[in-house]
């Protein structure tokens, strides 16, 4: 009884768990790298929608959080609209820009879409580090403003409220992605992914569902933006539209699983700690040391588990019932002859 | 009026004619065969009539509406729907959610797209597969999928690339039945086959493709005795198993 229940339990024990952690945890550092990982953990899932389930691999993402973090920060440096609106107008103008790079760019097939996104991103950060209006290259410092209140979207004092809005915005994104499985657009997404000819041939107008996917997921990318910009107080080219940020958010998802629910979330819980802790125990010991063993971890999941962390899951739960199966066999045949002789 | 009518289609890739001014049309409700030895244009033809590919000249109609150079979507949406000489199941799915990608497109909602999967997995007796994923099937039971996924857009008309081509004789004999079924449930019916066997008992008439024209428009059995089908690709030994 209690075994069968336990995914449920577990489910529960976790979401305690990340109710209290800042109470459990105050510790600075820990929080903070509990904060990357929710943050991860939606960028992760952003990406998933198009590079996962619809298979249309983008190396471009740092777009989108970009001019998320960039259109709120202007809006607030300039103007004093709140970032919370700045967050909505970010998203709206990476959903704009994701249907102008998506709709030339979804005609190339395979690799070439990758490549593409590439170039966008350069694009992208060559552009800000040139526009004078934006900080150029030095970027852009927020205001600080004391007081933590919610409406400011800073708070100074105590860390916590980021790690309770970054939270929110992770159980969002996931509702958003789980809606997308649970309906016609995810298994339209999938059938694109598996065979775009094919998926035509059943009627599937595969642009604009490629299309649809790009803008959600730019959408959420950008607003993790603003929130990193929020929580950083400092914008910039080199932090936030670098080409290695965009490859951390297709790494979270294809470590963990694309195409799935989980898959990023997990992939952010394991690789951000990961990266933070190498970090921090060999970067001022021998330089570039933890980027070589953030490095090799990478490598030994991809040739180990190259269907990211949650194949391994799966498989794992494919034995149990593997083994249920052997276990009830013997026992339910039994059962059913002892049924015909009491007739 | 005819369902179906093509009227001087052409398709050149570079200098090369694969399909040259072929005019036919397909009656509702009939089984129509579409023949031609290796490198006729008979796949061609099909990418041509369901927007795969845009034809170099020429028109299609279906239902008296011009369809010319209409993408494959909206081809499939207005009614024609096709299977795949080289099949094309979607690996990583189960075959319930092959069906369901083909169902959705009348029914938007997952349940009611489930259902009618499901009915038509029980037609095309896939039922007992369900859960399977579809890159576990034979290539029978790939062609059947593709079958029955192309049915569940509910079509007015149906192309099928050579659905018998490496079937064994039971599972031709499955798949025959399955076409007739079809037939009776009103689909019409374009079937390009290689296997002689089956199209000549099945179809209502047999249209001859070679190099890319339209040799021969007849029943089965003057399409057997035609000298220019003889000639151009059944041969001596059709003749003499005749």
């Amino acid at each position: 009884m209690l075994r069968n229940r336990l995914p449920q339990l577990a489910l529960v024990a976790l979401v305690l768990f990340l109710l209290v952690f800042p109470t459990l945890f105050p510790e600075p550092f820990l929080l903070r790298t509990m904060i990357l990982v929710l943050l991860w953990s939606v960028l992760g899932l952003a990406w998933n929608i198009i590079g996962g389930y619809a298979g249309q691999v983008s190396f471009g993402h740092a777009i989108f959080f970009g001019l998320g973090a960039y259109t709120s920060t202007l809006l607030l440096n300039n103007w004093g609209i709140s970032p919370w609106l700045g967050m909505l107008g970010g998203a709206l103008v990476a959903v704009i820009v994701s249907a102008i790079i998506g709709w030339p760019s979804f005609r190339l097939a395979g690799h070439y879409f990758a490549i593409a996104t590439i170039a966008a991103g350069e694009i992208f950060a060559v552009l800000f580090r040139n526009l004078k209006w934006a900080g150029g290259a030095v970027g852009l410092y927020l205001p600080i403003v004391r007081g933590d209140r919610l409406v400011d979207f800073q708070f100074n004092e105590s860390k916590a409220m980021y790690y309770y809005i970054v939270l929110g915005m992770l159980v969002a994104t996931a509702l958003v992605t789980y809606w997308i499985e649970r309906t016609r657009m995810g298994y339209y997404l999938k059938a694109i992914r598996e065979d775009p000819d094919a998926a035509r041939s059943l009627g599937i107008n595969v642009t604009r569902y490629k299309l649809y996917a790009m803008v959600i997921s730019a959408a959420l990318a950008a607003m993790a933006g603003t929130f990193y910009a929020q929580f950083v107080l400092y914008v910039s080219p080199k932090t936030v539209f670098p080409l290695a940020l965009s490859i951390q958010m297709a790494l979270v998802a294809i470590l963990g699983g694309t195409g799935t629910l989980a898959g990023p979330i997990i992939g952010a819980a394991v690789l951000i700690p990961m990266a933070e802790y190498t970090r921090v125990y060999l970067a001022g010991r021998v330089g570039g040391l933890h980027l070589v063993v953030y490095g090799l971890l990478i490598v030994l999941i991809s040739i180990y588990q190259p269907g990211g962390l949650m194949a391994l899951l799966r498989n794992w739960q494919h034995r149990r019932r593997q083994r249920k199966l052997a276990q009830a066999a013997p026992v339910t045949a039994p059962a059913g002859g002892m049924g015909d002789g009491s007739v | 009026m005819a369902l179906f009518e093509v009227h001087g289609l052409t398709k050149t890739f570079g200098g090369l004619a694969a399909n040259r001014d072929i005019t036919m049309r397909v009656e509702q409700g009939e089984i129509l065969g579409l023949i031609g030895p290796n490198g006729a244009g008979k796949t061609t033809f099909f990418n041509c009539v369901t927007g795969f590919y845009p034809p170099s000249a020429g028109s299609v109609r279906f239902q008296d509406q011009e369809i010319t150079g209409w993408p494959p979507e909206r081809v499939c949406q207005a009614g024609i729907a096709r299977t795949f000489q080289i099949v094309r199941v979607l690996g990583d799915l189960t075959v319930l959610e092959n069906v369901m990608i083909g169902a959705f497109l009348r029914h938007p909602r997952v349940p009611d797209a489930r259902r009618k999967a499901l009915a038509v997995l029980e037609l095309t007796g896939l039922a007992d597969r369900q859960d399977q994923m579809a890159r576990n099937l034979t290539i029978a039971g790939k062609k059947r999928l593709e079958l029955a996924r192309a049915l569940a857009t509910e079509p007015t008309l149906l192309f099928l690339d050579e659905a018998m081509a490496g079937l064994n004789p039971s599972e031709i004999h499955a798949a025959v039945a399955i076409v007739r079924r079809l037939q009776e449930q009103g689909i019409t019916i374009v079937m390009v086959e290689h296997v002689m066997k089956v199209v000549m008992p099945l179809a209502d008439r047999i249209v001859v493709l070679d190099s890319g024209q339209v040799i021969a428009d007849d029943v089965p059995e003057r399409i057997a005795a035609n000298e220019r089908v003889i000639e151009a690709y059944l041969g001596e030994k059709y003749r003499a198993a005749s």
